[in-house]
């Protein structure tokens, strides 16, 4: 959180939970909504949109109370959030950094822009997308996703 | 070939393509060669589309190895009219066959149908994907006539929504073969395609006129451009007007060259070219039976290979 001094901070630290930074500007709902997060749970959610970054010109950043975010999580959100770098609090200190790494598949959490691929057809299957070079390629139709995931989510 | 299911073009090795094409040139001598091996078998046609060529080749295909087939029908006077879904018809048909042909509107119907089936799947055409089947006719019939090495391809016509160019092309990495791809800009080769072909380290050129190439072509393979691909009909006219050949227009190609077409055409390729040596898109089609032969004596192999086949599991991707 280096980019903004202390008298920016436009977000208060949180005693235990997870924060997300460096998301790329206007991402946050989208990585709340790959985590599932709506607001119904009861945790704390804060939100910081646009804020000014030295590294991304504007950046996101999401502070989750009370829950620790799982690899599988973290890997996830690197289809939106290439740059992101995910801490976990634990009594106000950083207690673990972890690295976002590009899964190699993604189930369930895309929705394949091909209108006509067969997984948009009602049939009993989850989406299936295998992650390559700069995007993501459905395992049904074999169309590729580089540009804009985050309008992709089946998870809204 | 140690695969369940025949899905994409990309699946298939040098090696599975040869065993096929190399198989498919013995029966077509002797169609007897098989004997009554697949007596017993029955082969299920569930074209959720209108074939003609596919569906009868595979037809004949399976009696002709001595095994018969069940046709699901048109769509129109199927459950599928009720709502059913692609996983259940397929789940209740396994039930009756040993093996499925499958044709389909939608882009991954087939791969969707292998996962919900233990027999073997060949996809016969999934909307815009893929036609691996006809890929290996195609493939047999330009071995026949040009070889498959040192091969300079040219395709022409809609490549964006051409299934039968997707599997080609992706078919063609395997062998020593340049590949030119000629369409208008608005139906150039998809995205998931030109991936796979850099991947693979194919050699390619995308042009958006014939004349460029024409004269280094041993093979001009002509796909339909369709109609409804375009807004209005006069849009359409123009460009698909640039993209039809006639005898004229392959006084400018080597004598030698091979001018191929998956058939339905309209008026791509003029009646004047049927009569040259270029012509091989009939027999191209006649191609069907013998190489689906060969792919389904594979697929459904012997009664008693059955658990081997299995046991070497699904496809490699």
């Amino acid at each position: 959180m280096s980019d903004a001094p202390d008298r920016e901070l436009r977000v208060s630290k949180i005693r235990d939970g997870t924060v997300i930074d460096h998301i790329a500007g206007g991402q946050a709902l989208n990585v709340l909504a790959v985590l599932g997060i709506d607001g119904s749970e009861g945790v704390g959610v804060s939100i910081g949109m646009n804020v000014p970054s030295d590294k991304l010109g504007t950046k996101d950043v999401v502070k989750v109370e009370d829950r620790e975010l799982s690899q599988g999580e973290v890997d996830v959100l690197s289809l939106l959030a290439p740059e992101a770098t995910v801490n976990i609090v634990r009594e106000f200190e950083v207690v673990e950094k972890k690295r976002v790494e590009r899964p190699d598949r993604v189930v369930g959490l895309l929705r394949c822009p091909n209108r006509n691929c067969i997984t948009n057809a009602d049939e009993p299957v989850e989406s299936a997308f295998e992650v390559v070079d700069d995007g993501v390629r459905c395992e049904f139709c074999a169309g590729i996703v580089r540009e804009d995931i985050g309008d992709h989510l089946a998870v809204h | 070939m140690r695969h369940d299911h025949l899905l994409s073009a990309g699946q298939l090795t040098r090696g599975d393509i040869e065993a096929v094409l190399d198989r498919a040139a013995e029966l077509a001598g002797r169609p007897g060669l098989v004997g009554d091996r697949h007596a017993d078998r029955l082969l299920a046609l569930c074209f959720f589309e209108p074939s003609t060529r596919t569906k009868m080749s595979f037809d004949a295909a399976m009696k002709r190895l001595g095994g018969d087939t069940v046709d699901m029908g048109p769509v129109e006077s199927s459950s599928v009219k009720k709502g059913e879904s692609l996983a259940d018809t397929v789940r209740v048909i396994e039930g009756y066959a040993d093996g499925i042909v499958l044709r389909h509107p939608s882009e991954g119907a087939a791969r969707l149908a292998s996962q919900f089936v233990d027999v073997p799947v060949v996809n016969a055409g999934d909307g815009a994907g893929q036609h691996p089947s006809q890929t290996l006719l195609d493939l047999y019939t330009i071995r026949e006539r040009a070889g498959l090495d040192d091969l300079t391809v040219g395709v022409m016509g809609d490549l964006k929504y051409g299934r039968t160019v997707h599997s080609l092309a992706s078919a063609l990495t395997n062998f020593d073969a340049r590949m030119h791809f000629v369409s208008p800009e608005s139906l150039r080769l998809p995205r998931g395609v030109r991936f796979d072909l850099h991947d693979a380290g194919a050699r390619l050129r995308e042009h958006t006129e014939l004349d460029e190439v024409l004269p280094e072509l041993d093979v001009l393979y002509v796909t339909r451009i369709q109609r409804e691909r375009f807004p209005d009909e006069n849009e359409y006219q123009q460009v698909a007007g640039q993209y039809r050949i006639d005898a004229g227009t392959l006084e400018r190609a080597r004598d030698d060259l091979t001018v191929m077409h998956p058939l339905p055409r309209v008026d791509e390729i003029a009646p004047d070219v049927d009569e040259t040596e270029h012509a091989a898109y009939f027999a191209q089609a006649h191609n069907g039976v013998p190489v689906r032969m060969a792919l389904l004596d594979e697929l459904l192999g012997a009664d008693g290979d059955d658990d081997a086949a299995a046991a070497d599991g699904g496809e490699p991707r």
